[in-house]
């Protein structure tokens, strides 16, 4: 069979696997809810006192509270699958439509973060590797090593410190200058001078992470049997590296980034709540502060989706990139 | 250059402090004509590896030249700058590895990676790079190239993946070629092909080949002469006929004593012992493949069964379905008449001892945790055997198996292989079991240790009553040891029959193909006065 | 039959190697003595200084090196005195989530790696499903919903940590069964209970230990963070809490937030270190550097 076709069948297959995981988190969720001291209604609702008693009622019979115990569940389950989240009193809208308008500024976000630490930490990663304990590698390692032990809100703050409030090259906070509607290519300029802080906060642990991660597979890779043969073929040195190290040494990178989609999430929580970034994370804080877990659960229901769909789309590009994984 | 298109002078070179020798080669000296195989030949430890890929300037880092000289064509090629000897690498001096799809980059398709030999030394388009490839893949008899070309080492086999190797290494149509090892990690009928595939292309293009391996038959089989390494320094050097009949140092003539012969040493036994192990209609099979088919086997009382297959004939399978390790999918092992794959998983505990086993991997057998003490006696005492008891069956079986009483004490890690194969031998026997199944218990070992452990186990067929199940893919080692044999091949026993009859008279064309295959079965070394090997 | 001779002078303990072998690497020592000093600073500070880091001592912002060793910070607390304090806080929080995640994940990664079949890849479903799950904010949503106190805080970082613990000891356990001792000890009758605790389980500890170690920094770094956003014990100290207090004030006063970040940095930087200095000791591979 076709490589193409086979590929597409392993696609359907780990679509297939999702479907579960998905419920499992539903679940969670649900049991979660109930997990919560006070009425669930009140969860549901948000701040206690701030819902009308009509709200309430009407919480009650549309996420039937007066009813059985698994008949909720399944209600609940069945809403969550209709994409029906809830409605956030205090901002005046359903929850799925306040974290779609939120969700771009943290994909921007990741996005950036992603590029920044997978390029940074291989190419860093190399450069240590290529003259061990030299002056460079020690200089890489110990870097990557204080980046990999500095709490992430700590890092954001001590750069607000020193780039905007003392050098003035950066904004402190948000995404856009507010005051300045700016359209087109000055839009797009804006974001990425405001993105450039966040986004090295964001990045400097995981960096650090695949830098180590690099550096030590290079140094592995660097002793097997096919280096030594394609050394002993009269290749250069460059080729030696990029031609056949690079691909290989890479590849634990590339599994390790996916398994920390879910952490970086985490971690745009922190820093977009430095910065005052305007996405799902900082929406995340905002709901802590206001005691509204309604809204709080279901940034962690589309955070644990994202995840899935971010592995998945790992997962493919490894297939690309490493022809021994088999497509069955 | 009648002296030696490649001539070694008393080279050294030291290993890093934090190696277990200080220096790998000391003085050692050799010449290579432009016309002739030279077989390097040497156990584990012998240098002979770092020796070879010091030629090529392939030396890991930390491991230093520190005298002597390299000369290619009367060019000192220590002393060449890194663009001279990436000119000469492929071009003038290629080299061939042991393991041929751990030396193929595993994400490259082969022929990007033949291609790239000729990318860097030649000018040819891309049409012209791929009738090279394909023409030099004919002459290594591979066959299906087009197909082969767009595969991944992965893919192909060990055989095939050695012949793309081969093809890489000679596409620049060098004068010299190293081999190191190339056949040893081979099936022995695919080592058959490729030494001789080695040295058609020799005599075809007379080019001088560097050949190292630790197998004196592969010696017999192509050498015209011979270098003996043993630490790190040449022992003997010359003519390899004369070498292999009539060798005058020491250490080689008990390295060519040590080799086992191709002749069975049968013995007499006494007739009519009872039938202990019986295996009907076993099968097993993973997946869509079928690793043993309606195995019909059954080993006496004193008797010893040689299992005789190559990797991939199931005979390993064989084994672990037989203890139970995996279970079969049907058939029956019949105990000394308890049918042992019809035991409950707690009746089973109690009848475990009765069938013990001797793992291939000296290294991997004993928990590196424990003393050997504590190896020997854990299984008898989870018997119910009192820990006296214990300890005196263990002192009885180190003698038995030759190790000091001392032994006991120390951790395997303090050992060699071959004394960790006689730890590992006394710890079956601990349990005083009817059946002994030894998987290749000596492939990993050098010849002169496997010598030693093979003749350990004719002591303990002599004297033990146990019945054994000897699997081996080393025609040799099994003619040492075993009265019958039974060969495996695909996952169904082929033939079977009493050694001497089918050594000297094989019925089915697998064996005939597998003794034909043997590297040096028409050489006949002799015992020398020395006798004893080291 | 002949005899093969065996070195006669015995060797150095094991214990004693490993402890020569940690010594040698210089990061790990200094990593260590780190360490202990700020264990000991969280075990014996509160004794030297008993009032409560919550105690207004004097006036906000007054700087460090004047009155007080560290200043005061936004409400007039001693600085010094927090950062006391809030040691205890990470240590006892990172070591005892640890423990548990540690604890479940070896159960349940030892089974499903020694019997495997159809439990033990329902297992791995089950832990792959909360590693998918994005930890810190479902760290958070456990401790906002259960309220924030030192145990919830424990209980959520445990929650959220064990899966990789998981992972790890199923693979290693999945590979030890496959060992050709652990095979002849099930050839021995050894019964399942004594081959896991006595030969299995044993083989694994050194990873276990190094990645437990790693997790305990990482523990740290999720307890600052879940305190940095609000989510402490409001009667315990926490040094996240300290630097979340101190946010606003970053122009006059950047040293309160610059202060517990350090220590945070410190004592996750030794505790690394030591990991590292752990896994070169206890698994001493071919130095090829």
């Amino acid at each position: 069979m076709g490589i193409a076709a086979a590929r597409t069948r392993y696609i359907l297959r780990r679509l297939s696997q999702v479907l579960p995981m998905i419920f499992v988190i539903v679940s969670l969720d649900f049991l979660l809810v109930h997990a919560a001291p006070g009425n669930p209604a009140q969860v549901l609702a948000g701040e206690a006192g701030s819902a009308t008693p009509q709200y309430m009622a009407l919480l009650n019979h549309e996420f039937g509270l007066d009813k059985p115990f698994y008949i909720q569940y399944l209600d609940y389950v069945k809403n969550v699958f209709s994409l029906n989240l809830g409605y956030s009193f205090r901002d005046g809208m359903p929850v799925l439509q306040l974290i779609l308008q939120r969700l771009p500024a943290t994909l921007i976000l990741m996005g950036a973060t992603i590029f920044i630490s997978i390029v940074g930490g291989i190419l860093l990663g190399l450069l240590a590797a290529q003259r061990p304990n030299s002056l460079r590698d020690n200089a890489i390692s110990t870097f990557a090593l204080l980046s990999y032990a500095t709490p992430l809100f700590w890092i954001g703050l001590m750069l607000i410190v020193a780039f905007s409030l003392n050098l003035r090259w950066f904004p402190s906070s948000g995404m856009q200058n507010v005051a300045e509607f700016y359209t087109g290519w000055k839009a797009v300029a804006d974001i990425a001078h405001h993105l450039v802080l966040p986004a090295i906060t964001l990045s400097s642990f995981y960096m650090a992470l695949y830098v180590r991660l690099m550096r030590s597979s290079v140094l592995e890779h660097r002793l097997m049997d096919y280096v030594v043969a394609a050394r002993s073929k009269g290749l250069t040195e460059p080729a030696i590296t990029f031609g056949h190290i690079l691909r290989n040494a890479c590849l634990p990178v590339v599994t390790m980034a996916g398994v920390q989609v879910g952490n970086l999430l985490g971690g745009s929580v922190v820093v977009e709540a430095v910065f005052g970034w305007p996405g799902i994370g900082q929406l995340a804080f905002h709901a802590l502060f206001a005691r509204n877990l309604n809204l709080l659960l279901g940034i962690f229901f589309i955070a644990a989706c994202l995840v899935i769909a971010v592995n998945l789309l790992v997962d493919v590009l490894y297939t690309f990139l490493d022809p021994r994984i088999e497509l069955r | 250059m009648d002296d030696g298109i490649l001539q070694i002078r008393e080279l050294s070179i030291r290993l890093p402090a934090w190696a277990d020798r200080a220096q790998a080669v000391s003085d050692f000296s050799l010449t290579l004509r432009s016309n002739e195989i030279v077989c390097v030949v040497g156990e584990s430890g012998s240098g002979k590896t770092i020796m070879a890929r010091s030629i090529m300037g392939l030396l890991p880092p930390h491991v230093q030249v520190t005298a002597g000289e390299i000369l290619f064509e009367d060019e000192n090629l220590l002393l060449a700058s890194a663009a001279r000897m990436r000119a000469i690498r492929s071009r003038r001096i290629s080299m061939v590895f042991q393991e041929p799809r751990a030396a193929l980059n595993p994400v490259k398709t082969i022929e990007s990676q033949i291609g790239e030999v000729l990318r860097s030394h030649s000018n040819l388009s891309a049409r012209e790079r791929r009738a090279r490839i394909l023409a030099m893949m004919k002459s290594v008899q591979l066959r299906d190239a087009q197909r082969l070309l767009e595969l991944y080492p992965h893919q192909v086999s060990g055989g095939q993946a050695q012949r793309a190797m081969i093809a890489m290494a000679l596409i620049m149509e060098p004068s010299v070629l190293i081999a190191d090892e190339p056949t040893t990690s081979l099936d022995v009928t695919t080592q058959s092909q490729i030494l001789t595939l080695i040295r058609d292309i020799q005599s075809s293009r007379h080019m001088g080949v560097l050949f190292i391996t630790h197998d004196f038959g592969v010696v017999a089989e192509i050498a015209d002469r011979v270098a003996v390494m043993q630490n790190g320094r040449l022992v003997e050097f010359g003519d390899a006929k004369q070498i292999l009949d009539s060798p005058r140092h020491p250490y080689t003539q008990s390295l060519i004593a040590a080799v086992p012969t191709l002749v069975p040493k049968t013995r007499v036994r006494g007739e009519g012992a009872a039938r202990v192990l019986t295996i009907a209609n076993l099968s097993k099979s993973y997946h869509t493949v079928q690793a043993a088919k309606q195995i019909n086997l059954s080993i006496a009382r004193g008797e010893v069964l040689g299992l005789i297959g190559e990797s991939g004939s199931g005979k390993s399978t064989l084994a672990r379905c037989i203890t139970r390790l995996i279970e079969p999918d049907a058939g029956s092992v019949l105990l000394d008449g308890v049918d042992f794959t019809r035991l409950s998983h707690s009746a089973l505990r109690a009848h475990r001892r009765r069938i013990q086993m001797v793992f291939q991997d000296p290294f991997g057998s004993l928990d590196p945790r424990q003393t050997v003490r504590q190896l020997i006696t854990e299984g008898p005492i989870a018997h119910g055997v009192t820990r006296a008891e214990a300890t005196a069956r263990m002192h009885a079986l180190l003698d038995v198996v030759g190790l000091d009483p001392t032994a006991a004490a120390r951790y395997p890690h303090e050992f060699s292989g071959g004394q960790r194969q006689r730890i590992a031998i006394a710890r079956a026997l601990a349990l005083e079991p009817e059946v002994l199944i030894a998987d290749e218990p000596v492939s990993a070992l050098d010849v002169s240790v496997q010598a030693q452990v093979l003749r350990l186990f004719a002591e303990i067929r002599d004297r033990l009553d146990v019945a054994m199940l000897f699997i081996t893919h080393d025609l040799r080692v099994a003619a040492q040891v075993c009265d019958n044999i039974a060969v495996m091949h695909l996952g169904e026993i082929v033939e079977y029959g009493p050694v001497a009859r089918l050594y000297a008279e094989p019925q089915h064309p697998y064996t005939r193909e597998l003794l034909s295959a043997v590297p040096g079965k028409d050489w006949h070394p002799e015992v020398f006065a020395t006798g004893s090997p080291p | 039959m002949s005899t093969s001779a065996v070195p006669a002078v015995a060797p150095p303990s094991a214990t004693l190697e490993f402890w020569k072998r940690f010594a040698r690497n210089r990061a790990a020592v200094l990593g260590l003595a780190i360490l202990t000093t700020v264990a000991i600073v969280a075990i014996v500070g509160p004794l030297v200084s008993p009032q409560s880091p919550f105690k207004l001592v004097g006036s906000p912002f007054v700087p460090p090196f004047n009155r007080f060793p560290l200043g005061t910070d936004m409400l007039g607390r001693n600085e010094l005195t927090e950062l006391i304090y809030g040691a205890r806080t990470s240590l006892v929080i990172g070591l005892l989530a640890t423990f548990f995640a540690t604890l479940l994940g070896v159960l349940l990664g030892g089974f499903a790696g020694y019997y495997g079949g159809k439990l033990g890849e329902l297992l791995m479903r089950f832990t792959e499903v909360f590693q998918t799950i994005p930890s810190f904010i479902f760290a958070i949503v456990i401790v906002a919903i259960l309220s924030p106190s030192i145990k919830t805080v424990i209980l959520a970082i445990a929650v959220v940590s064990w899966p990789p613990m998981a992972r790890l000891v199923r693979g290693e356990v999945q590979a030890l069964r496959n060992r050709e001792f652990i095979q002849a000890c099930i050839l021995t009758g050894l019964c399942d209970f004594r081959v896991i605790f006595m030969h299995v389980l044993p083989n694994c500890l050194s990873s276990i230990v190094v990645t437990g170690s790693l997790m305990v920094a990482t523990a740290i770094l999720t307890e600052s963070s879940l305190s940095f956003l609000g989510l402490s014990d409001p009667n315990v100290m926490s040094w996240g809490f300290m630097v979340g207090a101190a946010r606003d004030f970053l122009q006059q006063a950047w040293w309160l937030c610059a202060i517990p970040g350090i220590a945070i940095a410190l004592t996750v930087l030794a505790i690394n270190l030591v990991g590292d200095g752990l896994n070169d000791a206890l698994n001493p591979r071919l130095r090829h550097l």
